[in-house]
């Protein structure tokens, strides 16, 4: 048994803005974005979140392994939804992970994932590292074209690892590229070549060359390095500023996806275990306020599991959105009439939510002792006409089951953020139904019969109490819908 | 069995307002206005009546919880008075209060009356509602046509028809209604249509366009009940009589369990078949004359026609194209324009379908009576989504058919 990764997955929203959509409307006021109009971004869902993302990056990372025996959960993000309120808690209940493991939210740099990784690569037991980022920008600025949202996990333990750690240093510097406060909704940032020459190439090639000294190493050893920047051939020049060749550098995802802040380090990490072979090194840089260094050895080929999408499956997994008018309603940076339906109360009553905290939040139903019937939510009386039974549900997982329409809509008179609200009955394989919200679908694509599976998602939005809740939604099933 | 209702309790009289937008009408005036034409009807005074129930159903919209509205509005001398609220079941769980209360000996005349003042929401459509705590954490935030829409999907995929010929079907359906509701004076809607407004109007909630809709509405409809002998006391001949009310509430296996299909309300086809035994009818197709039922939308009204077991399973939409169900058909369906044009005031439209059937029976419906006068009429609500609502039925005729 060896100490390592065990296991890793990723999260990249379905929906994708062009540049192209963002350069042209915006430089009339900064003509400088027409020279960055290639590629697109990933952008979020009105309904998706760094919490939302990090359950769906958690549950790439899990698919094949029992979740039973996680013992830490590390939620490492600059953008997580609740700065009182444990966001680890709402994520290690979505995936129904122990009670009892331990629960961190990590943030403050775009070093986060590093240091959450590094942290857990000393604990004991196995530790699930979730790195997610959702981070709002001005429209026009450069933080809009280049940011992209997304979430990496990667579980570490004892095991049969898929990489283990061969060295690591770190260092930490007050060094301020950019900041946000509390008192601010966006960052700010300083010039882009004081950053790269006194930030980037004055921390990092040190602080490699001590990480392969540690391990008696040469910057020929590593086969793939990653380095998160959205800066053209900065991540070439700090490698050749280490003695690392070009050829070792891996691909930023700038094209497909964007700079995902925070999540961006695990994110390429977790891309390039991927596609690692046996024996090769990788390494990964965290820069934020300092850096985090470290190298691993890959030691098994990633194998191929059912359900489990990884970066490159979810970059695969696209729908282009043209609208960047939507674009910017979605993440609140244009006040848009949403209507005075939009004025329905969404409070949450706390007392009733953690009262149902297993229905809600864990998608757990019952499953009847007597009949075997399932059901969603549980209830005290066996819902089979034919059985009845009083007190006999046990708690059934409803989170990873396919179900399949079985009614359907596209309500254009209902508010939500992005009509038409698509929802119906929802029927599951082996049993029970609930009618739900769908999402990611194409209305004119909803059939009767289509296979759906579940994904955690915000339900409502209450503007007036700053809070979100969420809920389990239909969407199409990747696995059956090929 | 129980014995049930059949010819226990007689109609005394009933009235309704106009329905529509009724800006300058408070719910208290909309009361008044059909007590007034009810009242008068029934030849008596306030104090005659022993006991009134009062259905709302979107009460925080206006008069408020509690009887107080309805005794306050009408003055009422300190009698018995209930609110009931069973989605837009109310009006007919209103008229089953008072029923009750006669066939029982409780009272020996009793008030129904129901009302919903909508137009104060400041949108059109109706008002948009929580659905209770634990249901506002999981369920989507549904619209009427966005419940009812469902049924559609359902309905082609489990009897293999081609989304347009279903939409064809249910757009026959919203042109008969506008033809009949133009001949009420009393209906909101009095435009006529044709086949081409409604399939090119704009979507509301897949398949269902704003011509599958009904009209949301203001207004009160209203019936005095009593016992057919004090009826004949009171000198009133043609007694119009309650055959049979009955009620089917889902219990949670429609939206929890997989046996029902989606395409049809199981509740109707309950409540139907309890009705047409309470009322001893063996033939429904053959023995009803005239039908009012819950047309909230175009295609409830297409199910509905089988799961009051008058059209075949899977041949609502052969009758409907065939007239089957127009106002010279064989059996009317909507004859005064039903919830879509004579308008839909929730807590009324059980009581308006009642008050339809009492004026076609007596000869009174004007320009648009039925030349062979109904002996039985059926009429029908449902209140909430087709996965879980209330379904009541109420059966009224000739007293001694």
């Amino acid at each position: 048994m060896t100490f390592g990764i065990l296991a890793c997955g990723a999260y990249i929203p379905r929906l994708r803005l062009a540049r192209r959509v963002i350069a042209e409307a915006n430089s009339w006021i900064n003509p400088s974005l027409k020279g960055q109009a290639k590629g697109e971004r990933a952008i979020c869902n009105w309904d998706e979140d760094a919490v939302t993302m990090a359950v769906a990056a958690g549950r790439d990372a899990l698919a094949a392994h029992d979740r039973t025996a996680v013992t830490a959960l590390y939620i490492a993000s600059t953008t997580l939804p609740f700065l009182d309120r444990l966001n680890a808690g709402i994520v290690g209940e979505a995936l129904t992970l122990p009670p009892g493991a331990h629960a961190l939210d990590i943030g403050g740099s775009q070093r986060a994932g590093t240091s959450a990784l590094s942290n857990a690569l000393n604990n004991a037991g196995q530790t699930l590292v979730v790195a997610t980022e959702n981070r709002r920008a001005k429209a026009a600025s450069q933080a809009e074209m280049i940011s992209g949202s997304a979430a990496a996990a990667i579980l570490v333990g004892e095991g049969n690892p898929l990489a283990r750690l061969v060295a690591s240093a770190t260092q930490t510097a007050d060094f301020v590229d950019h900041y946000r406060t509390i008192e601010s909704e966006y960052d700010y940032p300083w010039e882009e070549r004081w950053v790269r020459d006194t930030g980037y190439m004055a921390i990092i090639p040190p602080l490699i060359t001590r990480c392969l000294a540690s391990a008696g190493l040469t910057p020929a050893d590593v086969s793939h390095f990653c380095l998160p920047t959205a800066l053209p051939r900065l991540a070439n020049t700090v490698a050749n500023a280490a003695g690392i060749p070009d050829a070792a550098v891996a691909d930023n995802l700038h094209t497909g996806c964007g700079d995902t802040g925070a999540a961006h380090a695990l994110l390429m990490l977790v891309a390039t275990l991927e596609r690692a072979k046996p024996g090769e090194r990788i390494l990964a840089v965290g820069f934020g306020q300092g850096a985090d260094v470290l190298l691993f050895e890959v030691t098994a080929a990633m194998p191929a599991i059912a359900g489990h999408l990884g970066v490159s499956g979810h970059l695969t997994r696209r729908r282009e959105e043209t609208n960047y008018t939507k674009f910017l309603a979605f993440n609140d940076n244009i006040e848009i009439e949403r209507g005075m339906r939009a004025e329905t109360d969404k409070l949450t009553p706390l007392s009733a939510l953690w009262r149902n905290h297993e229905t809600v939040t864990a998608f757990i139903g019952g499953k009847c002792e007597t009949c075997g019937t399932l059901q969603f939510p549980k209830s005290r009386i066996c819902v089979n006409p034919n059985c009845n039974a009083v007190d006999t549900q046990q708690p059934h997982p409803f989170a990873d089951t396919i179900g399949r329409i079985n009614s359907y809509t596209a309500d254009r008179l209902t508010y939500t953020p992005d009509p038409p609200a698509c929802y119906g009955m929802i029927q599951f394989d082996g049993g029970g139904r609930w009618m739900m919200d769908f999402t990611d679908v194409e209305p004119d694509a909803l059939t009767v019969g289509t296979p759906m599976q579940m994904t955690f998602r915000i339900k409502d939005i209450d503007a007036q109490r700053g809070f979100r809740r969420y809920f389990w939604k239909a969407a199409p099933s990747i696995a059956e819908g090929k | 069995m129980p014995q049930g209702i059949r010819d226990k309790v007689a109609i005394l009289g009933m009235g309704c307002s106009k329905f529509g937008e009724r800006w300058d009408m408070d719910a208290s005036d909309l009361m008044v206005e059909a007590y007034s034409e009810a009242i008068a009807d029934a030849g008596i005074e306030t104090r005659q009546i022993d006991a009134a129930w009062l259905a709302t159903a979107i009460e925080e919209q206006h008069v408020g919880k509690s009887a107080v509205p309805l005794a306050t509005a009408l003055r009422l001398p300190y009698i018995p008075v209930t609110r009931v609220e069973n989605f837009c079941a109310s009006g007919t769980e209103a008229f089953r209060g008072a029923v009750y209360a006669v066939a029982s000996g409780a009272a020996d005349i009793a008030l129904a009356l129901g009302v919903e003042k909508l137009k104060d929401t400041g949108y059109g459509g109706l008002p948009q509602r929580g659905r209770g705590t634990l249901n506002n954490m999981t369920w989507p935030n549904l619209s009427a046509p966005g419940s009812f829409a469902q049924l559609a999907a359902a309905y082609r995929a489990k009897h293999d028809i081609a989304a347009v010929d279903l939409k064809q079907s249910m757009a026959h359906i919203s042109v008969k209604s506008h033809d009949n509701g133009a001949r009420n004076p009393k209906a909101h809607l009095r435009n006529r249509i044709n086949i081409d407004t409604v399939l090119k109007a704009p979507m509301i909630a897949e398949p269902l366009g704003l011509y599958d809709c009904c009209g949301v509405s203001d207004g009160a409809a209203c019936a005095i009940v009593t016992t057919p002998d004090i009826a004949r006391g009171l000198g009133k001949h043609d007694l119009i009589s309650v055959k049979a009310i009955q009620l089917a509430v889902s219990n949670g296996q429609e939206a929890q369990h997989n046996l029902w299909d989606g395409s049809y309300f199981a509740t109707t086809r309950i409540a139907a078949t309890r009705a047409y035994h309470e009322a001893g009818i063996q033939k429904p197709r053959d023995e009803i004359g005239l039908i009012e039922v819950h047309d909230c939308f175009s295609v409830t009204e297409l199910v509905t026609m089988e799961d009051l077991h008058i059209s075949p399973e899977g041949g609502a939409i052969r009758d409907v194209l065939d007239g089957f169900y127009d106002a010279a058909g064989t059996i009317p369906c909507q004859i005064d324009g039903g919830l879509k044009c004579f308008g839909h005031p929730i807590g009324a439209s059980g009581l308006r379908m009642i008050y339809e059937m009492y004026l076609q029976m007596l000869g009174r419906a004007g320009e648009r009576q039925r030349s062979d006068l109904p002996r039985i009429g059926l009429t029908h609500n449902l209140g909430g989504f087709p996965h879980q609502n209330v379904c009541s039925i109420s059966i009224v005729g000739h007293l001694g058919t």
